[in-house]
């Protein structure tokens, strides 16, 4: 190639890599946070169930097949837009979902598991934000993907909805070992 | 009509303060080093939920939060330093608004003056080639040059 060829080319190289950049924060999400937790175990915690206050749970029921965690309340309306799907995916998937009741009152969470059906084969009742502290837990709702070693692998903000459970969710969790 | 408006203005007053004594928690502190301290950090950590916003200012549940663990650690002796990890720890370099400088930080800075630089060395190059090239002329086009000039001078 002659000199004079790539005097052309790099700058177009550097135009096309500064447009593909520019393009992408035009439509990214400024208040999504990246987590610090990717890639790192469960944080250690001891809670209570949200039903049982003597039964407490650590960090080792995340060991053993990939599931979700998600951050849920009664005073998140997302969250109340987002139950149902969670519903369809324990119920339909068989998909398993570790609750964390995030900053709530324990007697309106349990109201609302009875009365819009329980996705969550636990439910962890963290009234004082302790472990979404430690998570880095934001808003609510937030679900994290983790895998059978208890290794944080993917953060999602937001509701989770049949769109982009299909479109981004649903291959990250098949993908968890 | 003026003792109803001393009302109003008097609840609006009211009102008001409520409003901004709601962002002021009641600390106590052990030293005025650590109070100091605790305004230090709270001005510097950014909340995550309401981004623009330090926590020392947010009213968000999750800066309220954070000021409480601040002033936890501010209370038990913890340093700035140690403070600052704990958050890091969790929210990333995002809460704080004084961020370390990372690489991808460093480039953030680097990049225009790169940019400048190297728009001023192509300029230049560019300006040095142009004094270079003198223009040769043939054997012919010098006769053809000379001959012009005379023809011109003729003229006038």
């Amino acid at each position: 190639m002659s000199k004079r060829f790539w005097y052309f080319l790099l700058p177009l190289v550097a135009f096309l890599m500064m447009a593909v950049f520019l393009y992408r924060g035009l439509y990214s999400d400024a208040t999504e946070l990246e987590s610090v937790l990717i890639g790192r175990p469960v944080p250690e915690f001891t809670l209570q169930d949200i039903y049982q206050q003597d039964k407490q749970y650590a960090a080792d029921i995340f060991k053993g097949e990939p599931l979700l965690l998600n951050v849920w309340a009664t005073w998140c309306p997302t969250c109340r837009a987002e139950h149902a799907f969670l519903n369809s995916l324990a119920e339909q998937q068989g998909i398993k979902i570790v609750g964390l009741n995030y900053k709530d009152d324990r007697q309106k969470a349990i109201q609302w598991l009875e009365q819009l059906g329980n996705p969550y084969q636990i439910n962890l009742y963290d009234g004082k934000g302790l472990l979404a502290l430690d998570l880095g837990v934001y808003g609510a709702p937030e679900t994290y993907f983790i895998d059978s070693h208890g290794i944080i692998r993917y953060r999602h903000v937001g509701d989770v909805n049949p769109r982009n459970w299909q479109d981004t969710l649903a291959p990250i969790f098949s993908a968890l070992e | 009509m003026n003792h109803y408006l001393k009302a109003v203005t008097l609840l609006f007053v009211l009102f008001l303060s409520s409003q901004l004594s709601a962002a002021i928690d009641v600390h106590e502190f052990d030293s005025p080093e650590q109070e100091q301290l605790f305004r230090e950090l709270t001005r510097e950590l950014r909340c995550p939920k309401c981004q623009n916003n330090n926590i020392a200012d947010s009213n968000a549940g999750l800066a309220q939060d954070l000021r409480e663990k601040t002033y936890q650690m501010v209370k038990q002796g913890s340093t700035k330093q140690q403070v600052l990890d704990y958050m890091v720890a969790r929210y990333g370099n995002f809460v704080r608004y004084d961020p370390p400088l990372t690489p991808a930080v460093m480039l953030l800075w680097a990049a225009p003056l790169a940019i400048i630089v190297l728009g001023l060395l192509v300029v230049l190059r560019m300006a040095k080639r142009k004094a270079d090239s003198k223009p040769e002329l043939n054997a012919d086009e010098q006769q053809r040059l000379e001959a012009l000039i005379k023809q011109t001078e003729q003229d006038k």
